[in-house]
This record gives C-alpha cells, sequence and structure tokens, in this order.
C-alpha cells in the first residue's frame, strides 16, 4: 500500500490509473496521475476532451474507483472506506457541480438545494433539523442570486439559474470541498462569466474548489491551473 | 424522507404509473368482486347445511337404522352442553300424486317436528307453520289428515327473479308414499306379502331449506309414521340419526368428542344386549363431516378461483415490473445525481419500492372502492340488466336454488387481497429495483447518457 503524505492537503490523488474497455481494446485515460489541493485553493484542471479530466474529477469525488493508486481525504485512503463511509464523504465532504447541472425535475429549486440534508437525515431526524435546513437553503439561494425563485420547478429556469442551482445544492452541507465539472460549458460566455464569479466569491470566503474545464481562458480565473495531458497531470 | 416525496412526485408526474395503479386496481376490483362473490355463496351454503344437521348427527348410512335411539337421546338430555336432540328416520320412497299412476323416487325424513326444530333449521324453513312448528303435519283444511312437508322445489316454481309463486301452493295435494320395510338385518320385511308399506299423506307446508337437493327431492314425514312405513317400529324400535344441537358456549368440536365419547360407552354398555351390532355401524360427526360431500365441492371450487385469480395477480406483477424497469431507465440519471449526494444503494433500491408499494396502496384503495360500489349495487344491476335486455349475468334463478348474489365484503378476504396486490408490486419491481440501485453514477450522469 502506497504511504499518504498527509502535509496540508484536504485531497491528495498519487499514482493513480485508470482505463476503460471501449469494445474489444482497453483505453488507459490516467497513466500515474498525482494531484493535491490544499484548504482554500481553488485549482482548475484543463485538458483536451477525452484526456480523463472528469474521470480524475470522479474519482477524487469517490463517485469512481481507481484501478491503481491513492485517493486520500485529509490524510485517509479512500479505499479503506467502509460502504456508508463513502456514501457520507459523498453526502458532507465534497459537493458536485455538473455540467449538466442535474437537478431533479420533480423537485422545486429549494428542494433540490436542501435535498443533502434531506438524504443525510431519517424522517425523524429530518423534522427534527428541516426548519433550519430550509432556512439555509433560502440562505444560499438568496446569496445566488435566486431568492425569488425557491418555489419554481428546474424547467422553469435558465441554464445560469439552473447551475446556480447545483452550485447551492452542491454548498448545501458546507463540503470541505467543491468539485465542479464544466460547469460552464452548457453556458454562454456572459452567464459562464457569472457562474465563475460566483466560484470567486465563494473562494475568496475559504471554499475549496477543483474545477474541470477544457476551455484555458475558463481555468484561469481559478489560483492555479494544472494541465492533464497523456494521462498525466503536468504544471501550466 | 426524501423517498416519500420522490416517489410520490414519480407517481404523480410520471403518466405511465397511472397505468400501473390502473391495472393493480382492475385486478384488486376484479378479485374483490369475484370472491366476495364466491365466499359469499360458500359461507352460505355452509350455514344453510349447518341449519340442515344440526351441529352434530349420530347415525348410519344403512337404512336398517340402529336400535337403542331412546335410551341415548335420554342420556344427552342429561348433558349440559346439549341445546335439542331429535331421533330422525331416513329412507326412500315412491311417491305418488293421489289420482295419477306417476310415480316419483324420492328421499323421505320422519321427524318430530318440536323436537327437530329444536335440533336444527326445520322450524324456520317452513312457511305456513314457521310460528307453530308443532303443527307442521297438520294440513290446514283438515287438521285430522296425516300431513306431510314437501321440499318447495317439488311444489312450487320459482320465477326468473329466484322467487316463488306461494299463491299457486298446491292445496289440498295428497301423496300416496310407499316404502320397502326393512327388518333388523336389513332384509324385506314384507316378503312374500305385497313387499310395500303405503300411506297417504296431504300436504301441509313445504320446507325452503335453499338447498337444491334437499328442496328438490325431500319430503318430511311424522317420524311415527315414517318408522311405521320403513319397518322400523316393532319391539325394537330403530331410527336412522340423532341430530343434536349444542347450546351457543360450546365449541363444535368438543362437543362432538363429547357426544363421540358418551356414544362410545353407551354402545359399549349396550354390546350384550340383542341388535347390538346395528350399533357398531353408527358415527358421531360434526355438521361439517357430515355434510362433506357437498360442501367439499364448493369449497373446491372456491380453492380454484383462489388459484385463478393468483394468477391474474401474477399478470400484476409483470404489469408492474413492465412499467418499474421503463421508469427506472428513464429516471437513471435520478440515480446517479442520488449516488452523486451520498444515497446508498440500498436507498436507490428502497426508492422504488415505495414507490412500487404506492403504486400498489393506491391500486388497490381504487379497487377496493370501486369493487364495493358495485358489489353494494350488484343485485340492482343485475335486475336492471335482466328487466332491461332480460340477461341474468350468473345464475337462472328458475333453475339454480340461489336468491340474491352475495355481496357482504369479508374484512379479512379484503385485507389479504390488498396485501397481495401490494406484495405483487413489490415482487415485480424487486428486479428494476436492484437494477437501480447497482447503477453507477459515473454512467448515469455521462454526457452520452443525457
Amino acid at each position: 500500500m502506497m504511504e499518504i503524505d498527509k502535509g496540508d492537503f484536504i485531497l491528495k490523488a498519487e499514482g493513480v490509473y485508470k482505463s476503460y474497455r471501449m469494445g474489444a481494446t482497453e483505453v488507459e485515460v490516467l497513466k500515474g496521475v498525482d494531484f493535491g489541493v490544499k484548504k482554500g485553493e481553488f485549482v482548475s484542471i484543463v485538458g483536451a476532451s477525452g484526456s480523463g479530466k472528469s474521470t480524475l474529477l470522479h474519482i477524487l469525488g469517490a463517485l469512481d474507483r481507481p484501478d491503481k493508486g491513492v485517493v486520500a481525504y485529509m490524510g485517509r485512503d479512500l479505499s479503506r472506506y467502509g460502504g456508508g463511509e463513502l456514501n457520507r464523504f459523498r453526502n458532507k465532504m465534497v459537493g458536485f457541480v455538473f455540467q449538466f447541472y442535474h437537478l431533479l425535475d420533480e423537485l422545486s429549486v429549494l428542494e433540490n438545494v436542501y435535498l443533502p440534508t434531506m438524504v443525510s437525515k431519517g424522517v425523524l431526524g429530518w423534522f427534527g433539523c428541516r426548519r433550519r435546513a430550509r432556512n439555509r437553503a433560502k440562505e444560499l439561494l438568496k446569496q445566488l442570486g435566486l431568492g425569488e425563485r425557491a418555489g419554481h420547478k428546474p424547467y422553469q429556469l435558465s441554464g445560469g439559474e439552473r447551475q446556480r442551482v447545483a452550485i447551492g445544492r452542491a454548498l448545501m452541507n458546507e463540503p470541505s470541498v467543491l468539485l465542479a465539472d464544466e460547469p460552464t460549458g452548457n453556458l454562454d460566455s456572459a452567464t459562464g462569466d457569472g457562474i465563475l464569479e460566483a466560484f470567486g466569491t465563494l473562494n475568496r470566503a475559504g471554499q475549496t474548489i477543483v474545477m474541470v474545464s477544457h476551455d484555458e481562458r475558463v481555468a484561469q480565473r481559478a489560483g492555479h491551473t494544472v494541465i492533464l495531458a497523456d494521462g498525466k497531470i503536468r504544471r501550466a | 424522507m426524501y423517498k416519500l416525496i420522490l416517489a410520490a412526485r414519480y407517481l404523480y408526474k410520471r403518466r405511465i404509473a397511472y397505468f400501473a395503479v390502473l391495472a393493480v386496481a382492475l385486478c384488486v376490483f376484479i378479485v374483490v368482486v369475484v370472491m366476495t362473490v364466491m365466499t359469499g355463496l360458500v359461507r352460505d351454503f355452509k350455514q344453510k347445511n349447518h341449519l340442515f344437521a344440526g351441529d352434530c348427527v349420530v347415525g348410519t348410512e344403512s337404512l336398517v337404522g340402529f336400535v337403542y335411539y331412546e335410551d341415548f337421546i335420554k342420556m344427552l338430555e342429561q348433558e349440559d352442553i346439549i341445546e335439542g336432540v331429535s331421533p330422525v328416520i331416513k329412507s326412500y320412497a315412491l311417491v305418488s300424486p293421489e289420482g295419477t299412476e306417476r310415480n316419483v323416487g324420492v328421499e323421505i325424513m320422519g321427524v318430530e317436528p318440536v323436537s327437530f326444530s329444536r335440533a336444527t333449521g326445520f322450524g324456520q324453513s317452513l312457511y305456513h307453520h314457521r310460528d307453530d312448528v308443532s303443527k307442521a303435519f297438520e294440513p290446514a283444511y283438515d287438521p285430522n289428515l296425516a300431513g306431510c312437508v314437501i321440499g318447495i322445489d317439488l311444489v312450487l316454481s320459482r320465477d326468473a327473479k329466484g322467487r316463488y309463486s306461494y299463491d299457486a301452493g298446491p292445496t289440498g295435494l295428497s301423496l300416496a308414499i310407499s316404502c320397502f320395510p326393512l327388518n333388523s338385518k336389513g332384509a324385506l320385511a314384507k316378503a312374500g306379502a305385497g313387499l310395500v308399506n303405503t300411506k297417504t299423506f296431504h300436504y301441509s307446508d313445504n320446507s325452503h331449506s335453499g338447498l337444491a337437493r334437499v328442496d328438490g327431492s325431500l319430503i318430511y314425514l311424522p317420524f311415527d309414521e315414517a318408522q311405521m312405513l320403513c319397518g322400523m317400529d316393532g319391539p325394537s324400535k330403530r331410527a336412522n340419526a340423532i341430530h343434536i344441537k349444542f347450546k351457543p358456549d360450546v365449541k363444535l368440536q368438543a362437543g362432538c368428542e363429547r357426544v363421540a365419547s358418551l356414544w362410545q360407552s353407551f354402545s359399549q354398555g349396550k354390546a350384550d344386549q340383542g341388535l347390538a351390532d346395528l350399533l357398531q355401524k353408527v358415527t358421531v360427526q360434526s355438521w361439517k363431516d357430515y355434510r362433506r360431500a357437498f360442501i367439499a365441492a364448493m369449497e373446491k371450487e372456491q380453492t380454484m378461483m383462489t388459484v385463478m385469480f393468483a394468477l391474474v395477480g401474477i399478470t400484476t406483477v409483470f404489469i408492474v415490473f413492465v412499467v418499474s424497469y421503463m421508469i427506472i431507465s428513464h429516471k437513471s440519471k435520478d440515480i446517479g445525481i442520488l449516488k452523486s449526494i451520498g444515497v446508498s444503494n440500498a436507498n436507490v433500491m428502497l426508492l422504488f419500492l415505495v414507490f412500487s408499494f404506492f403504486v400498489g396502496l393506491l391500486g388497490s384503495a381504487i379497487g377496493v372502492l370501486a369493487g364495493w360500489r358495485f358489489l353494494v349495487h350488484i343485485n340492482e344491476i343485475e335486475g336492471w340488466l335482466y328487466d332491461k335486455f332480460g340477461f341474468q349475468p350468473l345464475w337462472d334463478r328458475t333453475i339454480y336454488a340461489i336468491g340474491d348474489i352475495p355481496n357482504i365484503i369479508d374484512l379479512k378476504v379484503l385485507c389479504v387481497i390488498i396485501l397481495s396486490a401490494i406484495a405483487a408490486c413489490l415482487a415485480g419491481a424487486l428486479l428494476p429495483c436492484g437494477l437501480a440501485a447497482k447503477q453507477r453514477p459515473i454512467e448515469t450522469l455521462q454526457v452520452s447518457q443525457l
């Protein structure tokens, strides 16, 4: 087992390999990636389409497992987490923002935002904290400029608004790390700028962010940028 | 909590879920209606058989009968558990309406009307003498004549709605009833001397037990007269059966066991007396065993119906399977989202099982409500169909001894149906839910999957 240097990294990947089978051929996407993010950092990972950026992000967020290598959160190897611990990790320690927002159509904007809190509680536990959760969700929506949209359904919002709802959901449980996968990839330039502006504000308030983008202009809005090419990380 | 909310919203928002609910409702509706009618028929049939036989029957199938029945009746009457006890003669006879040369074979039962009414539902089955059974065998037009009570279907016909036209009763009808008397060894008692005993009886009442075979082939005669006709009178009087009714607080099985024990000691006590061998053929049976040959057929039909509707249930399972599969296929993105925010595989599975539970619950509720409304009006609907179109969907009342269609819902049956419907929905959804739980979030959230 590879030793993890705790350092002051919140999330760290060392020697991560990942390959996929596509028909008869095995495609090696990540070939020994070393990557780390420290508390309060805003790091962007750039790379061409198909370079494995999203795969790396999914592995960092425990949505996928590496074939080889270690991913550690606060120095603890994620592969040692049990099923329940991994679910708690995804629920509380990281927050995902996806390119296509991925909101639940059946829920209102407000419900989508407080969903992570609801997920972490049982029926009785939820009734105990419901008011607090609703208030926090409303507060987040207000900060994201969606105070008036709480009762709307996702399909009634624009792309930018939906992405801000997704950011609100990702922040609901105050995660240590925000993982954003092409958050502006589906938005026009002005709306995308608004989202990046929101990320900037969050980072200045202390939020750790890892953002994946194929667009170097977008990536430059982060504190520092790394490049993923040929399955490996290179400093920009 | 999110599982309840999301499952309810999936049910509300997805039109395909309505089809699953409707399929369940339709199945539940059909099962509730058919099972209620079938259970009602069986219950009704059992009740009629119970009334006909009393609680317990001590008797023999032999036409020779058995002796010392009076002594045993005296013994029974001293028991606390006995409400009523009555001896009965059972045999077959040829009946010839007076003035004709036509003969019809019938069953005859010789009964003491008062004691027999205490032991069975005989008194309730009478039309003219229900309030004074002691006069059951007294024809209204001449009480001094020997009367007989005739099974209603032998003397009256039913109209299309199952009603008897009592006004057209056979007042003044007299029947020559002939029996072949048997001696205690089972041989013809009057061999070489005319063979038969014949006596004329006059119609005094009819008996409507609701049992087709009884009402269509049985004539009740006064006990003594029947005993004489069958050759069972004389120094060692014989009877074919003793019908017994227990007091209300006595359990059937306990009562029958007590009577059986009494009979065993009684027959042992008589072992060294004349004709004691006739006692060996006597059995003690509860009414259920006594009428088993008739009840079993109905129960078998009910079991077959249940099996057939279990097959209908399998169809429901398949429909719910298909609908769940389709919904889960459409909701793979949601599964990915939920897993990305920390929902476990088990909870993803539970979410869709809750959805299927709602489908079952709502479908059952609609089916039960519709079934209940339909059953409340089922007889009106049938009457309307007959009046309007001359169509009697279930039974031709001129042929079958069934009155109203039974429509009292058995709560126990209802609970079983509802639970079965919900279980069928959960069973149908189990495989799709398992597949949903196994979905990997990175696959469902990929751009190519959207």
